[in-house]
């Protein structure tokens, strides 16, 4: 018995370190699992996030969520209503064949017609618009519009391009998590899938980009947020995703590991109610009242009423960047001037005051406590911040799983077929996944329209038109420099009015060995190929 | 024997065609799957192609039909998010709970049952009494915390044991199982000892007090005064009678184990069917939440059958004729 566990210690120790040389191997711990390969069937981050791995898009976004050249080479627009797209030559699928034209129409002709059962294909981003697509040569697409498009490369950032050789006749989903239709043109190559365990793929050799890096990238998700640190402490993995804001400080001062920061896409923010009566919210003595915030000031009031910082401090660990923009630095669209609000009590009180509500109101604010990082947290300080200058505030938190069904269709209808929350203030966040603020302005500031889906996220459906005449031109004007002065327009109008209340842009952080060495990206993904080992 | 077991089926299907109408029914009042899979900028015409994709268009009466009517065909229906049938899904994670539970209660029986002996034996020796004290402290600590605990002290402090998954697998029969490998053992180690501590604090309790009782009757006197070895004495005359509480009690409580290893499932990230559950509900993901909700009454049925089976075997006065339901 004695020699026998000798010789498995002894095999352990000289096998470990040599396979260790061979195989570059990374291992990442990740939150969320990934549970389809099907790049079509659904919209989940964590499914996203792995598919990236292996399936790749015209259009890249970099980093900072910028458009770069992905299997496309090149874009313009051609004449006021098509766009011309050139693809990248010599590309090859992961089983050899060459990758062309027809693979990328087949994509979108796969996306058009529908997949039964898919949860929630990227399809929408392909009417948008009404885009329609030819194939002119093997290497030369065409996409026309209905009128003007200028977020063509943007929308076709989010559209996995698979395989026409493969796919058809394979069952959706099914195929693709057993691996025969997982083949993709990316850096990494399917290698096994044992769900809710680990996800492995290999790197691709004959990636148009070079070597990936690695040699095998095994994903683990673990859910737990205090197992998943354990998980990196000890090593069984080489870095994690979302590493718990309380251990932030010892992680970043421990020496055995390094911590990685970019300020997200993701807004999070205060959303108002807009209807004359709100259900959550009543006078003092506990009489319904007309809703007070209908009245700019009172909205400022709020605002000027939050201590962003204290928030960034005490509750994020640091890990939030308070603003008053709606897309976050550096995305198309962001408006320098606009800084956060400064806390400021009295004039907060003093506003109220001005608007005729000197002694306050009672007001129940509502919001998810399983989706954004702290998410419970900070509505709860917000209610005692909006306590202290004479609202009394009153939270409630639920799942997510409630929470977004009751935000965007929960309330009694104002109108018919104006589907209204049931919300009258309510946490909630907005991903800019594009890198640019078009359709942030049109999906937050807009006022509702469920036939051209402006005001898509406006659920508390704030309503100023001269917003959505600078909006809706927006999203028809190709010029680059108009565009933004039309955004920023939208933008500053919007803030100004306070339609909404922002309060900070999340920002990730992921915990690695010392060893490695992270490039973030704004939308939240982590990639493989960003990760470099130092050592 | 063959009228019981068809009456205990006859029930069965009762028992979980009332479930059927309870769950889904119940998960449709929460909250709406399309909201929570969608891209925010999904619009509302979006929004309703996917509805009527996944069959949520029409009124709730219809789907439940729609849903009897697969289930009649063996068809629990398809996961929202894996795109995958329901059951393949649960089929394909239940090894690792299997594993889990049975090792657990091995855990279990092996400890447990030696510790309640001494105490049984010797009630007034101090070991009894901090054995005693440990099994109180494994009824009222929380999982949670112990999980957590056990990861500290021995993947963190330590470095011991792997804090998460589940290690190298190998096909025994067809199943895949990963106790045979050195590996496999050090991954289910943690988890399965933090999912046995209920258990194992049961039987001790149940193991002591029942000695104790059978000790003092009167047919272990006359084995004894037969000259009857003492070990066959403890080994045999009594652990029969000692058995039958703690089969009947451990086998509803295996189920338990099985059905809601989901804590220690997700504290150790063990690639089960309670984990696969919890991503269901946070996801709205309803055909898996129904489908796993009847795989569970189903087996708890079958469990109990089993049971009552054992029980017979056990103790001869018991008899699964008409007279015992």
């Amino acid at each position: 018995m004695n020699r026998l566990g000798f010789a498995i210690l002894a095999t352990l120790a000289l096998g470990g370190p040599t396979a260790a040389l061979a195989q570059e191997v990374l291992t990442i711990g990740v939150r969320s699992e990934a549970a389809t390969l099907d790049p079509h069937w659904t919209q989940l981050s964590a499914d996203l996030q792995l598919q990236e791995h292996i399936f790749e898009h015209l259009v890249d976004l970099d980093s900072a969520s910028q458009p770069a050249p992905g299997l496309a080479l090149s874009w313009a627009p051609i004449n006021d209503t098509t766009w011309e797209f050139k693809l990248r030559q010599g590309v090859t699928w992961h089983d050899g064949e060459a990758f062309n034209a027809d693979d990328v129409i087949y994509s979108f002709d796969r996306l058009k017609a529908g997949i039964e059962g898919a949860t929630a294909s990227p399809a929408f981003q392909l009417a948008k618009g009404g885009k329609v697509w030819t194939k002119v040569d093997d290497y030369t697409i065409h996409i026309t519009t209905e009128g003007p498009y200028p977020t063509m490369a943007e929308d076709l950032a989010m559209i996995p391009i698979v395989a026409q050789h493969v796919v058809p006749g394979k069952t959706p989903s099914v195929d693709f998590n057993s691996g025969a239709a997982a083949i993709g043109t990316g850096p990494f190559v399917f290698k096994e899938f044992s769900p809710g365990n680990r996800i492995v793929v290999a790197k691709n050799p004959n990636w148009w980009g070079g070597d990936p890096g690695w040699d095998e990238v095994v994903f683990r998700p673990v859910g737990e947020d205090s197992a998943r640190l354990a998980a990196l402490l000890n090593g069984d993995v080489d870095m994690i995703d979302y590493p718990p804001t309380v251990d932030l400080p010892q992680l970043e001062a421990n020496e055995n590991f390094r911590v990685s920061t970019i300020a997200s896409d993701r807004l999070i923010y205060m959303m108002p109610s807009y209807r004359h009566i709100e259900p959550y919210i009543t006078a003092n003595d506990g009489s319904p009242m007309m809703n007070p915030l209908r009245d700019w000031r009172v909205r400022k009031a709020l605002s000027l009423a939050i201590n962003r910082d204290a928030i960034r401090d005490r509750i994020m660990g640091g890990a939030a960047l308070p603003t008053r923009n709606i897309v976050p630095p550096g995305f198309f669209g962001y408006v320098e001037d606009l800084q956060p609000d400064a806390y400021d009590v009295e004039a907060a009180k003093a506003l109220l005051a001005e608007a005729g509500y000197a002694d306050g109101f009672r007001m129940t604010i509502h919001g998810p406590n399983d989706r954004y990082i702290n998410d419970a947290r900070i509505v709860e300080a917000v209610a005692q911040f909006w306590t202290q200058i004479g609202i009394t505030t009153e939270v409630d938190t639920m799942p997510r799983a409630v929470f977004f069904s009751d935000l965007i269709r929960g309330g009694a209808d104002s109108f018919a077929g104006f589907n209204s929350p049931k919300f009258s203030m309510s946490l909630t966040g907005w991903g800019t996944v594009a890198g640019e603020a078009t359709y942030t302005v049109s999906g937050i500031l807009e006022t509702y329209n469920a036939a051209t889906g402006g005001g898509n996220g406006n659920f508390g459906r704030y309503s100023n038109p001269s917003i959505d005449a600078k909006s809706v031109l927006a999203k028809q004007t190709i010029d680059r420099d108009a565009r933004l002065a039309l955004l920023q327009d939208a933008t500053r109008w919007g803030m100004e009015d306070y339609s909404l209340i922002p309060l900070h842009f999340q920002v990730n952080k992921w915990a690695m060995k010392a060893g490695l060495e992270h490039f973030p990206r704004t939308n939240e993904r982590t990639l493989a190929t960003e990760v470099k080992r130092v050592d | 024997m063959a009228e019981f077991i068809l009456r205990r089926i006859l029930q069965a299907l009762l028992v979980l065609f009332v479930m059927t109408v309870l769950v889904f029914f119940g998960i449709h009042v929460i909250g709406n799957p399309v909201d929570l899979f969608a891209s925010s900028e999904c619009t509302k015409a979006c929004l309703d192609e996917i509805m009527v994709n996944l069959g949520l268009d029409r009124p709730v009466w219809q789907q439940y039909l729609i849903f009897l009517g697969n289930l009649a065909e063996g068809d629990l229906g398809r996961s929202f998010t894996h795109g995958v049938p329901a059951m393949s899904l649960i089929w394909e994670r239940f090894p690792a709970t299997l594993e889990l539970a049975v090792a657990a209660l091995v855990l279990a029986l092996g400890i447990g049952l030696p510790l309640g002996f001494y105490a049984g034996l010797r009630p007034e020796s101090i070991l009894s009494k901090v054995i005693m004290a440990l099994s109180m402290i494994g009824f009222s600590v929380p999982i949670f915390w112990i999980g957590l605990i056990l990861i500290l002290t021995f993947s963190v402090y330590l470095g011991w044991l792997p804090a998460i998954g589940r290690g190298e697998l190998v096909s025994v029969l067809g199943l895949e199982v990963s106790f045979l490998t050195l590996d496999g053992l050090r991954h289910l180690a943690m988890p399965a000892f933090t999912l046995s501590l209920l258990m194992m604090s049961m039987v001790i309790r149940l193991t002591r007090a029942g000695l104790r009782e059978v000790m003092t009757s009167d047919y272990i006197r006359f084995a004894r005064a037969n000259g009857v070895p003492e070990y066959r004495v403890l080994g045999w005359h009594a652990m029969k009678n000692l058995l039958i509480p703690i089969v009947t009690v451990l086998g509803m409580e295996f189920g338990g184990v099985i059905a809601f290893a989901v804590v220690t499932e997700s504290i150790f990230s063990w690639p089960g069917v309670g984990k696969m559950l919890i991503d269901a509900i946070s996801v709205l993901d309803r055909p898996l939440i129904v489908a796993y909700l009847i795989f569970v009454v189903t087996m708890f049925v079958l469990l109990n059958l089993v049971i009552d089976i054992l029980y017979s075997l056990l103790d001869p006065r018991v008899r699964l004729g008409a007279g015992a339901v």
